[in-house]
This record gives C-alpha cells, sequence and structure tokens, in this order.
C-alpha cells in the first residue's frame, strides 16, 4: 500500500480572548439559515455593509448601506423585508437597527447552511457588536462583528479600544478607536475557546480625513487584500488577529471598556 | 406625472429582463421614455458614448399586466426619464421567481423607479425586496435630443450571419485589434476584417440574403443601380461590435445591417415583441 503523510505546519500565536456576552443584547432574532441566504442573494456580491432593523408590523428588513461619501441621489436602495413568521424566534426592540459587514455574514451563512443549523443574531445598539451563533451538539460557533455606530446619536458613550498592542495609528486618533473585531471562534462545548489562528493584519493608516473631526468613531481601516471594491475610509474596523508585536500603542482609557484582553502579558 | 406597472407572468419578467440586460450591456446610461403604448430606451450619439447610439422599442401590452402613465402634460403624454440600465437589470435579476413585479416612479428624496418584487415564501405572507433606482426626470424643452433616428442613406443592406457565430468571429478578432471592417455587398456577401502590423484576419460570410427596402416614396431604394459585387465598408471600434453581440441573449427573428459606406453601420435587430436599432460610426 501507499502510505501519505501530510505534514501541517502550525504557528504558536497569542491568545485572544474575545469578551463579549449575548446576555446584555438587547435584540435577539433566530432563523433557519436558509432564509438569511436567501434574503442576502438580492444585495451585490460588491456590497460592503447591510442593515438590518426591525421595522412596523414586525418586519425584519434588510437594506444596502449607502455611504456618507456616496451621493444618495445616484446610489440603488435595496430593502428586503421579511415577516416575523419567517424567524424562529423574534426578541427585538422596535425600531433598532444595526449596519455590519455583508462579507461575513455570507460567508458564516454558507457555514451554516451547510451545517443546516438555525442562526440566532444578538444586537443591541448600534455601535456594540453583533454576535452571530450556530449551537449543535458538538459544535458552538460565535461569530461577533462589529456595528457602525449611530453618529447622531448625542449621548454616545466611547466604546472599546484596540487591543492595547495593535500598533497606534500614524495619525492619532488615539481614544477614538473603537474596538472591533471579527473571531470566528469554533469550539467543543466542554473547552473553553481556542484562540483561532488568523494571518498577521495590521490596520492602514486612515486614507483620507486625517484631521480628526468630530465623528469620535472615525476609523481607520483594516485593508482586506483577498477583498477587491472595499471603500478605503470606513467607520469601522474589522480586523483579524494574528501574530502581533506590540508597538507600544496608547493604554486604554480608563473609561474605555477592553472586548479582548490580552491572555499573556508578553509578546 | 405618474407610472405604475406590473408584471405577473414569469415568461413575460423574463423577457423584460433579457430585454434590459441587452441594454445594460449597450449603454452605462440611457434614456427611458414612456408613452401610453410603447417604452422606449434610447441613447442619443454624444461623443461620450463613442457616437454609437440605440433606439429600442418594445410594446408595453407584450410585457405589463398593468401599465398606467400620466405624462408631463395632457398635450405632452409622456415621460422622459435618464436611468442606469444595469441597476434595473440587478433587480430584475433576483427577481426569476417573483409572483409579481411592480414598478413605479416614486420621489421621496429624489425621483426614483421603485421595483417591488414579491416573492414566494413559506410564512404567510409574501417577501417583498423594494429597489429604489435613481432616476433623472428629462425636462420637456430637450425632448428633441431625443428623436427616433432615421433609417441612413445606405450603400448595401445585408441580413447578419448568424449571430452566435458571428460573436465568436469578433470575440476573436477583438484581442489582434481595436478596429473591425465590416464590409458587405449586394449579393449576399459579407468581410469581417481585421488587420495589424502582424496579422490580418477576414472571415468571409455568403449567402446571406439582401433585404428589400421600400422607401417611403415607393421607389425602390437608393441602393438601386449599384454594382451587386461591389463592397460597401466601414471601420467600426470592434468593441462596440461586440458589446452588441454579446448582449444578444435570444435569437432574433431578423437580424440586419445597413451600411452606409466609410460613414456608419446601422443594426436592425427584430424581434417578435422588441425592435433594436444601433448605430456604429465609422472612424475616419
Amino acid at each position: 500500500g501507499v502510505t501519505k503523510t501530510h505534514n501541517l505546519a502550525f504557528q504558536e500565536c497569542e491568545e485572544l480572548q474575545a469578551v463579549f456576552d449575548t446576555q446584555h443584547c438587547s435584540s435577539r432574532l433566530c432563523a433557519p439559515a436558509r432564509v438569511l441566504a436567501e434574503a442576502v442573494v438580492h444585495f451585490p456580491l460588491t456590497l460592503a455593509e447591510v442593515t438590518l432593523g426591525t421595522g412596523p408590523g414586525g418586519k425584519i428588513s434588510l437594506r444596502n448601506y449607502v455611504e456618507d461619501e456616496a451621493e444618495p441621489s445616484k446610489t440603488m436602495v435595496t430593502e428586503l423585508c421579511l415577516a416575523e413568521d419567517e424567524f424562529q424566534s423574534v426578541a427585538v426592540s422596535p425600531g433598532s437597527h444595526i449596519t455590519f459587514c455583508l462579507k461575513e455574514f455570507r460567508g458564516l451563512l454558507t457555514f451554516a447552511e451547510a451545517s443546516n443549523l438555525p442562526l440566532t443574531i444578538h444586537f443591541d445598539e448600534p455601535g456594540r457588536p453583533v454576535i452571530f451563533t450556530l449551537d449543535d451538539t458538538v459544535l458552538e460557533v460565535h461569530l461577533v462583528l462589529a456595528t457602525l455606530s449611530d453618529l447622531e446619536s448625542p449621548s454616545q458613550a466611547p466604546l472599546t479600544n484596540g487591543v492595547s498592542h495593535l500598533p497606534a495609528p500614524p495619525d492619532d486618533f488615539a481614544d477614538d478607536l473603537e474596538s472591533y473585531m471579527a473571531a470566528l471562534e469554533t469550539s467543543t462545548c466542554e473547552e473553553g475557546p481556542s484562540s483561532p489562528t488568523f494571518p498577521l493584519r495590521t490596520p492602514q493608516p486612515a486614507q483620507s480625513h486625517p484631521e480628526g473631526e468630530e465623528e469620535e468613531d472615525d476609523d481607520e481601516e483594516d485593508e482586506e487584500g483577498a477583498v477587491p471594491g472595499t471603500p478605503p475610509h470606513k467607520k469601522f474596523r474589522s480586523l483579524f488577529f494574528g501574530l502581533v508585536s506590540p508597538l507600544g500603542g496608547p493604554g486604554p482609557a480608563p473609561t474605555q471598556e477592553v472586548l479582548a484582553e490580552d491572555s499573556d502579558g508578553e509578546c | 406625472m405618474r407610472f405604475r406597472a406590473k408584471i405577473v407572468d414569469l415568461a413575460c419578467l423574463n423577457h423584460f429582463s433579457r430585454v434590459i440586460n441587452t441594454i445594460s450591456k449597450l449603454a452605462k446610461a440611457c434614456t427611458l421614455r414612456l408613452t401610453v403604448c410603447k417604452l422606449y430606451f434610447i441613447l442619443s450619439d454624444k461623443v461620450a458614448n463613442g457616437g454609437a447610439s440605440m433606439w429600442c422599442e418594445l410594446c408595453q401590452a407584450n410585457f405589463f399586466d398593468e401599465f398606467q402613465m400620466e405624462g408631463v402634460a395632457a398635450d405632452h403624454n409622456e415621460i422622459y426619464l435618464e436611468l442606469v440600465p444595469e441597476n434595473l437589470s440587478r433587480a430584475l435579476k433576483t427577481a426569476q421567481s417573483a409572483k409579481a413585479v411592480k414598478i413605479k416612479l416614486t420621489n421621496k428624496h429624489c425621483p426614483c423607479l421603485r421595483v417591488a418584487v414579491e416573492l414566494p415564501s413559506l410564512s404567510s405572507s409574501s417577501r417583498i425586496v423594494t429597489h429604489d433606482i435613481p432616476v433623472g426626470v428629462i425636462p420637456r424643452r430637450i425632448w428633441n435630443d431625443f428623436r427616433e433616428p432615421s433609417v441612413p442613406d445606405f450603400d448595401v443592406s445585408i441580413y447578419l450571419p448568424v449571430l452566435k457565430t458571428m460573436k465568436s468571429v469578433v470575440e476573436r478578432m477583438k484581442n489582434l485589434s481595436n478596429f473591425i471592417v465590416i464590409e458587405a455587398n449586394l449579393s449576399g456577401e459579407m468581410n469581417l476584417k481585421i488587420e495589424t502590423d502582424l496579422v490580418s484576419v477576414t472571415t468571409h460570410f455568403k449567402d446571406l440574403r439582401n433585404p428589400p427596402w421600400v422607401s417611403e416614396d415607393g421607389c425602390q431604394s437608393s441602393a438601386e443601380g449599384r454594382h451587386l459585387e461591389s463592397m460597401a465598408e466601414a471601420c467600426i471600434d470592434i468593441k462596440k461590435l461586440q458589446q452588441l453581440l454579446a448582449g444578444q441573449q435570444v435569437n432574433p427573428t431578423k437580424a440586419l445591417c445597413n451600411i452606409v459606406s466609410k460613414r456608419i453601420v446601422h443594426f436592425i435587430l427584430l424581434h417578435e415583441d422588441v425592435s433594436l436599432q444601433y448605430f456604429i460610426p465609422a472612424l475616419a
């Protein structure tokens, strides 16, 4: 016979644990992945962000997010409404909405559809992370995505900062950073979540608006090289954590909540 | 000024989507003219389009189950809108299993064509997807810019070869040259030629027929008296020709072209409910 040996190399990396709590989310939706997959098919593949909202009559809507820079009179807006009874459970605060990265969501939906599991979406106010969960006897999946914060909201609490050992943005946005992460954790139920290994990505410096305007939540965007068409300047960041060496970035401001603590102090 | 229309029949929806797809391949932005009986997609020959122009006409009754149009004024009962056909194409793309598609002209923040697609769902109520496509309303004073182009005084008129064949020939030629010469004569012969420093390629088509044209005053066309073997030719941008051929998703009932030597080539593609005319100017 023939013996094939496959050597899969791995790298030890920093363990990062995302800190989030689905119990603290004010809204929750649960639907078969198929329903959501059928919903996102109406949006173009190049669309970066989508807004999930709750409307009158208990309808759940998905619409494409149009960036401020785009001309509203030239951009096509697509909106899909799903009835409450398409969901397995709906527990939402009316009039709530969140905007998150559609591309990541599509990826999760493909996985969820393949495993035939219902998907639960936990969300809160705009700016707070949205958590997508899948549960099975052998599998527990949490996908945490950043959401766009509502700039018009006057009492916007300063949100989480970046993981402290990420390189500081060169144009001094410091405390304006909100920590946004996309971490996919796949774990067995008994053990705690183990750290995923991700390719190293560093945030790019902000490509525009060097003068930090009153948009506290202005952020540079992590350019995902594999994803063409992602616009350069965004208000939130989606990061994959990997092996990062500290560059002595600013520590978290005392009032800011750190969502991902270093699990080990040295690098 | 109001416009509402509805398509319920899937075959009609499919057909309409295909027409829109064809238009979207020919023009980034074009004019949609709505009248009581017809829809027109018009591209006028501006320099920005490379001088190419298009006139596409559909009978609304063949597509829409409901169609209500109130023009800008009683004596000008028409609506002219500027739109990006690709948007409309995208909106219809995922509507192929729809129960109904409604199109409405609205003006919430800006004028839009609202395409509302009602999709079947397992729940008690249907799923509705709405697409708001921004449009520009074209004022009456410039409606004259969008008149139907007249058939040019051509030298040769000839039926096109099988479009699929023509398309694959042109696509390959496109890799070699930016310009293509179309020449044809009244004996049913057409040649497609490209010439570069390294190579020249000619594809010959024979036994195409020449359509009989009768001009308005009842005489034969001005091509009368022309030597049957004499070729009329025009050198055109190959990309425009390729776009025209690539956009054809269904074989037309009739496909022909009129060549004005060294000036312009006028293509006419006729389907049962849609007629498409496309003019490609000859390059100097």
